[in-house]
């Protein structure tokens, strides 16, 4: 019971107060989980971690299912996916509840209209540092998938489920030339 | 009937998930904008900047907050929060069970990595997606774009670039 409560409150303190998403907050889960409280050894954690990253979803909802279950099993990733998804939901209800009644004033509207091409530039980020890391057949599959999702309007669904086969095809075929040699 | 649409646009949005937050965008745009046309593509934007600049994971806050907008009901907004989660919650609780079988899955891998051009594809439509004329109505929307895209890249908090972009608004707009 006291573990759950203290499942509870770490992922709660994440939910609420880590802002921005991503790479952010590894550092923020890495000291709660790691150095504060030792329920992980380091490396067992990152490497638990890079495993969250191949889940679909948010990271620090992967992370909460993973360290949830390790430390008290199925009711212990429920209770800290919950309590991480708290203070959003909280929050952005109340938000969505009463700032649409500001959206005719002057200045948020304001605001909105410099946002938006602020969002543009934050987005086009990791775009550019994930394609900097890339070899060119990734690069073409990268411009192609972009086309495709922004002219033909096909879901990205299908793009995804083609790399991942694709990587799969590619395995089958390096690991068949391999036996071969 | 809204309710079951809503239900099932984001469960596919959570089983598609990966990459996270901005790898979404895509997904989220392409169910509730595009097939469904419950938003248009500035009040996403909009519900993107908003869902930044909050506390929590984006893809956590953008389900509640579309889930909110498109029913005006708080029982939308939770559904649309635990279709979310759900997908994901039940893969990786599966991948922590078999975790030692599959940590060094070579087919995995190779998935993963052949994967992440098709994750750049969706990152960059979605910012192509907000390239439009009511995101850049004026000359300076340009000039914001790129100083905001240098200081995200040179490692300044994203969430300062966006409240510092919003105080330029309001100078600048009002």
């Amino acid at each position: 019971m006291k573990i759950l409560l203290e499942l509870f409150w770490v992922f709660l303190k994440i939910g609420a107060f880590t802002l921005g998403s991503g790479y952010a907050i590894v550092p923020v889960i890495e000291r709660e989980i790691v150095d504060k409280r030792h329920w992980f050894e380091r490396e067992d954690f990152l490497n638990q971690f890079t495993l969250a990253q191949s889940a679909p979803g948010p990271f620090s909802l992967n992370t909460a299912v993973f360290v949830g279950y390790r430390m008290k099993g199925f009711r212990g990733s429920l209770i800290s996916v919950l309590a991480l998804v708290i203070p959003s939901f909280v929050i952005i209800l109340l938000i969505a509840m009463f700032l649409e009644g500001f959206r005719e004033n002057l200045y948020v509207n304001a605001a909105f209209k410099a946002l938006r091409p602020c969002v543009v530039g934050l987005i086009a980020v990791p775009c550019i540092k994930m394609l900097i890391n890339m070899n060119i057949w990734q690069i073409l599959l990268g411009l192609a998938a972009l086309f495709l999702i922004s002219f033909t309007g096909i879901s990205p669904i299908y793009i995804l489920v083609f790399g991942a086969i694709l990587g799969i095809f590619l395995c089958y075929i390096g690991e068949k030339r391999g036996l071969e040699q | 009937m809204i309710y079951l649409q809503l239900f099932l646009s984001y469960l596919k949005i959570g089983f598609f998930g990966f990459g996270g937050g901005y790898a979404m965008i895509s997904l989220i745009s392409n169910e509730i904008v595009t097939q469904r046309g419950w938003l248009t593509e500035t009040q996403l934007s909009d519900i993107v900047a908003v869902s930044q600049m909050t506390p929590g994971p984006i893809a956590i806050n953008c389900a509640t907050y579309v889930g909110y907008t498109v029913t005006g009901s708080v029982f939308g907004s939770l559904l649309a929060t635990f279709a979310c989660c759900l997908p994901p919650l039940t893969i990786m609780l599966a991948m922590t069970i078999f975790y030692v079988k599959i940590k060094d899955n070579k087919y995995m891998h190779s998935a993963m990595t052949w994967m992440r051009p098709a994750l750049v594809g969706l990152i960059a439509a979605a910012a192509v997606m907000f390239v439009n004329k009511e995101s850049f109505f004026h000359w300076s929307s340009i000039i914001i774009c790129i100083v905001s895209f240098v200081a995200v890249w040179k490692k300044v908090n994203p969430i300062l670039v966006m409240f510092a972009a919003g105080v330029v608004g309001i100078i600048l707009y009002t």
